[in-house]
Order: structure tokens, then C-alpha cells, then sequence
């Protein structure tokens, strides 16, 4: 019943995610709405038959690959760093008043370990990087389409599927975890810093206390799960772009879609992923 | 029956629809080795979809486009790839790539397609932005040159992997006079040069006539005359004459 329940509310929610996404304006109907989201998931799926086929078949783009690991993972660290901090010091201050109150005050360092490696710091790389990266893709491969340089690429011989699109999905998927990692300390550290200003507890006594019952399944599945959240952001965010038609405004239409449908189906792919890491580590 | 070898460029029967809108209507030509076409008509005829069935960028709906005896709908990716090194494309605006400068624009095509070491490249690219007068911008972005000199990179761009056919889509267009006539003698000196086979996309019908062999005038989708300068002035056409007055 829950996962019919569960896939009742995602199919509404894509069906109507794609629809905004401006898929088939003029579509009024259920029906159309249908159709034209079951055009979209086969242009998808050619899109990844192509990607694939591109990624896999050498030669490789190994230079162009590490620029986009530079562009994707190192200039979006701050901006992951700071979002993780922010979700250690709020976890930090709403649980301490929580727990205080049902005399579990020394649970908190626990309940801040716990809560960041295992679903906070992950979503959150994965969140703020939807947004950065999807948009930078999306408006990035979309504006190449519209002035012809990715028909230029394609006309020069060169494969813009391997060149373009596969170096931005792999840098992704390498990146989201180590990004997580990032969120996961600052996380940590900050929500340490936000309790020591309430209660008197030193760096070493808050790790300790807060890793005492963690195991390498609390954290490695986690952070994993995020190289799929690259997958989702890569592929949909390439996608999105190189699609792209009606110039500048077709660019403003792709870069919106390329950051709310990858947002959405990295929140979709964690709600199927939890679930897929508790029926495989079940004492987790 | 002549062979490949004497025209490197066949279309046949081509027919290129978008939707409800028909764009080539079975249009067919030939193209010699080392003549220049130039390919007139109103917007919207379809000239530059034409060039970019030829070059596998779109694919017919039906017809065959067959480029240095190669028939280009039936090629698999890594042969599509070996025929293309073999063509040059200048695009209309002439798309470059804005990430990256005047230079690496035109060393793109080397580092991909040759061996050459990369001093080689950087010396091969440096001569090609020299033979079209922009040895002194290698270091610019594109967003840092005029229209007229994009035009210019983007010749060099696509001369890059010496192509045995080149491939204009409107090479003049948006150009001042003076700017266009530059880019025509361009094309006038690599046709004495290179002795390349090419196709010319235009509206100017000013500069088309200091370097085409040939014109063709296409009007919905199909050729409407077809010869030299003189044979379209002579042709009596209502469409022919009224193109020919409007563009003089």
C-alpha cells in the first residue's frame, strides 16, 4: 500500500513537474500531459543510448574530463562547504532544545553524526550542486546549441556526446561523492561549534561521542548514493541543454528545467535509494 | 554515367520536411571537382538545411546525398567521422566556441584529427589565422573580435584539416561592403590556391559573381534556374527576373 501510495504521488509529481517544464505547452489534458512526458522519457532515453555509447568508445576525453572536474567539483566546494555548515548549525540548535527537553542532552553530538552522514550532508551536496552545476550545464550546452557551435563541433568531426556530455556526466558522478564528504565535515564541525557556544564539550568528546556507534554502513552506502544524484544532475542537466531550441529564451527555458527536474528526480532517487540501502543493510 | 570521383557532391532527389513545413521538395545537383556553386533564394528555401544534409548534420527524409562517394545515410558514426575531416563548414555566424580563444578555436580540429605535436599545431594554426589576416588575435576570445573577423577564424577553423571540399553558409552575411568583399576574395584566393570544390550559401549577389562557377536559385524547396551569371539574367522567369532586379 505505501508503494503504491509512494508511486502514485511521484507519477503526479513528474507528470506534473514536466508539464511546467513547458514539455507541451498547449497539452490540457491528462492525456497529453502523458504523451508528451512519454515523448520526453524516449528522447531520454535515446539521449542516454548516445551518451553511453560515446563514453564507453575510445578515444577519451581525459583533458576535458578533468577541466569539468575542476569546473564542477572545486569551484563548487565553497558553495557545498557553507550549505553543509548552515545544516550543522541549524540541526545543532532545533535538536538541542528538542532533546534537552526529554533529558537526551547528551545524545546530541550522536544525533548530529547520524543525521548529517547519513541523509543530510548527501542531499544537501546534492541539492545545492542541482542547482549550481544544472544550471551551469543546462545554460552552458544550451547556448553552444543555439549559435551552432555544437553543430560546428559535429561538423569538425568531433563527437559532441563525448566531448560535451559525456566529460560533464562522468565529472559529476566522480565529484557528487567527494563534494558529500565536504558537506558531511563541515557539517560536523560547525554542528560541534553551534553546541560547544551551549554546552561546554570539546571537539574530541563531541567525535567521540557522536562516531561511537557509527560503522562503515552508516556512511559508505550514503555517500555512494550520491555519485547516482551526479548521474541524475549530469545526464539531466545535458540533456536539458542540448535540446535547447528558440534562442535566448529557449536558454532561459532549458536552464530552468535542467535545475527543477534534476532537483526533483535527485529527491525521487533518494526517497528509492533509502529504501534500497535499509532492505541491504538492514541494521542500519 | 560520370563517376564520384567527377562530382564529389551528388544530391539526388532530396526531399527535408520540419513538422508540417516542406523545406526540399526533391531538389537534386551535382557539383564538379573544383567548381564553385553558389546556391541563391530567398529566405526560408532551404539552402542552408541543404548544406547541412550535405555535410550529415540533418538527414534527408528520403533521397540520397552521396559526398566524395560516400552516401552519407548510410554511414555508422566512425565513418561519418572520416568524411567530415574531409569537409570544411564556415556557419553563418560562424559558431565559435566562446569558451576558448581565436587560437585554440582553430588548433581544435588538429588536436583531435592529427598527431602533429603541439608546437606543430600551434604553428599550423598560427599560418591558417595568417592566410586569412588574423595572426595578430590568436590570444582573443571571440567575444572580443567583430562579426567580420569571426568569420575570418571560423574560415581558418574549418581549412584546418585541409578539406577537399568547403561548405558557406552565407559567408557575407550581416557584413558591411567593404568587409564582405574581403571575406569573397578570401574565398576567391583559396579557389586559385586549393583548387577545393565548394559550396556557397548567399543572399549578396554582388560578391557571388567574383567567385561562383555556378548559380542556382531555389525557390520552395526545389531549383528554380540553374547556370552561369549570364544564363540567370537571360532566363525569363517571373521569379528568376524579379530575384535578380531586387538583388542588383
Amino acid at each position: 500500500m505505501i508503494a503504491a501510495l509512494a508511486c502514485c504521488i511521484i507519477g503526479t509529481a513528474v507528470v506534473g513537474a514536466l508539464q511546467n517544464a513547458g514539455l507541451r505547452p498547449d497539452a490540457s489534458s491528462l492525456k497529453a500531459s502523458l504523451i508528451s512526458g512519454v515523448e520526453w522519457l524516449g528522447e531520454l532515453g535515446l539521449f542516454c543510448g548516445r551518451l553511453l555509447r560515446a563514453a564507453i568508445k575510445p578515444p577519451y576525453e581525459f583533458a576535458e574530463f578533468i577541466r569539468q572536474c575542476d569546473s564542477i567539483g572545486s569551484k563548487s566546494l565553497p558553495l557545498v562547504a557553507l550549505a553543509g555548515a548552515a545544516t550543522g548549525v541549524v540541526l545543532s540548535l532545533e535538536t538541542h532544545a528538542s532533546l534537552v527537553r526529554f533529558g537526551a542532552r547528551s545524545l546530541l553530538p550522536a544525533v548530529i553524526v547520524f543525521s548529517i552522514l547519513k541523509e543530510s550532508g548527501p542531499i544537501i551536496a546534492g541539492l545545492v550542486l542541482s542547482g549550481r552545476v544544472g544550471a551551469g550545464i543546462g545554460a552552458e550546452l544550451g547556448s553552444m546549441k543555439v549559435t551552432e557551435q555544437i553543430d560546428a563541433m559535429e561538423a569538425s568531426a568531433v563527437d559532441p556526446y563525448k566531448y560535451l556530455v559525456a566529460t560533464r556526466v562522468l565529472a559529476c558522478i566522480f565529484m557528487l561523492p567527494l563534494l558529500a564528504i565536504a558537506a558531511d565535515f563541515c557539517g560536523i564541525l560547525m554542528g560541534w561549534v553551534a553546541n560547544a557556544l551551549t554546552d561546554s564539550i570539546s571537539l574530541r568528546l563531541f567525535l567521540q561521542n557522536g562516531f561511537k556507534n557509527i560503522v562503515f554502513s552508516d556512511f559508505i552506502p550514503s555517500t555512494l548514493k550520491t555519485a547516482v544524484f551526479g548521474l541524475i544532475i549530469g545526464v539531466i542537466s545535458s540533456f536539458q541543454g542540448m535540446r535547447t531550441k528558440g534562442g535566448t529564451e529557449g536558454v532561459g527555458r532549458s536552464v530552468t528545467n535542467a535545475v527543477m527536474l534534476s532537483s526533483l528526480f535527485v529527491i525521487l532517487s533518494d526517497v528509492l535509494m533509502v529504501r534500497l540501502i535499509l532492505a541491504v543493510f538492514p541494521e542500519t | 554515367m560520370a563517376n564520384d570521383t567527377e562530382y564529389p557532391i551528388r544530391v539526388d532527389k532530396v526531399f527535408k520536411s520540419f513538422g508540417e513545413q516542406k523545406v526540399l521538395d526533391g531538389l537534386s545537383l551535382r557539383v564538379h571537382a573544383g567548381e564553385t556553386l553558389a546556391v541563391l533564394g530567398r529566405s526560408g528555401t532551404g539552402k542552408s538545411v541543404l548544406l547541412k544534409v550535405m555535410i550529415g548534420l540533418h538527414s534527408p527524409d528520403s533521397g540520397s546525398v552521396r559526398m566524395l562517394d560516400q552516401d552519407m545515410a548510410t554511414l555508422d558514426s566512425a565513418q561519418l567521422i572520416g568524411v567530415r575531416k574531409q569537409l570544411g563548414f564556415l556557419f553563418q555566424q560562424a559558431a565559435l566556441y566562446d569558451s576558448m580563444t581565436v587560437g585554440q578555436n582553430v588548433e581544435f580540429p588538429l588536436a583531435r584529427h592529427t598527431n602533429l605535436s603541439p608546437q606543430d599545431r600551434l604553428s599550423k594554426a598560427r599560418d591558417l589565422l595568417a592566410s586569412v589576416g588574423m595572426e595578430h588575435e590568436t590570444e582573443k576570445l571571440p567575444s572580443q573580435i567583430s562579426g567580420g573577423m569571426q568569420k575570418r577564424v571560423g574560415l581558418a577553423r574549418a581549412l584546418a584539416l585541409d578539406p577537399k571540399i568547403l561548405l558557406f553558409d552565407e559567408p557575407t552575411a550581416g557584413l558591411d561592403p567593404i568587409t564582405a568583399g574581403e571575406i569573397a576574395e578570401l574565398i576567391v584566393d583559396l579557389k586559385e590556391k586549393r583548387k577545393m570544390t565548394a559550396v556557397v550559401v548567399s543572399h549578396d549577389l554582388h560578391t557571388t559573381k567574383r567567385f561562383a562557377d555556378r548559380l542556382i536559385l531555389i525557390a520552395n524547396g526545389a531549383i528554380r534556374a540553374e547556370g552561369s551569371f549570364a544564363d540567370l539574367e537571360a532566363n525569363h522567369d517571373e521569379f528568376v527576373t524579379k530575384y535578380l532586379q531586387n538583388a542588383a
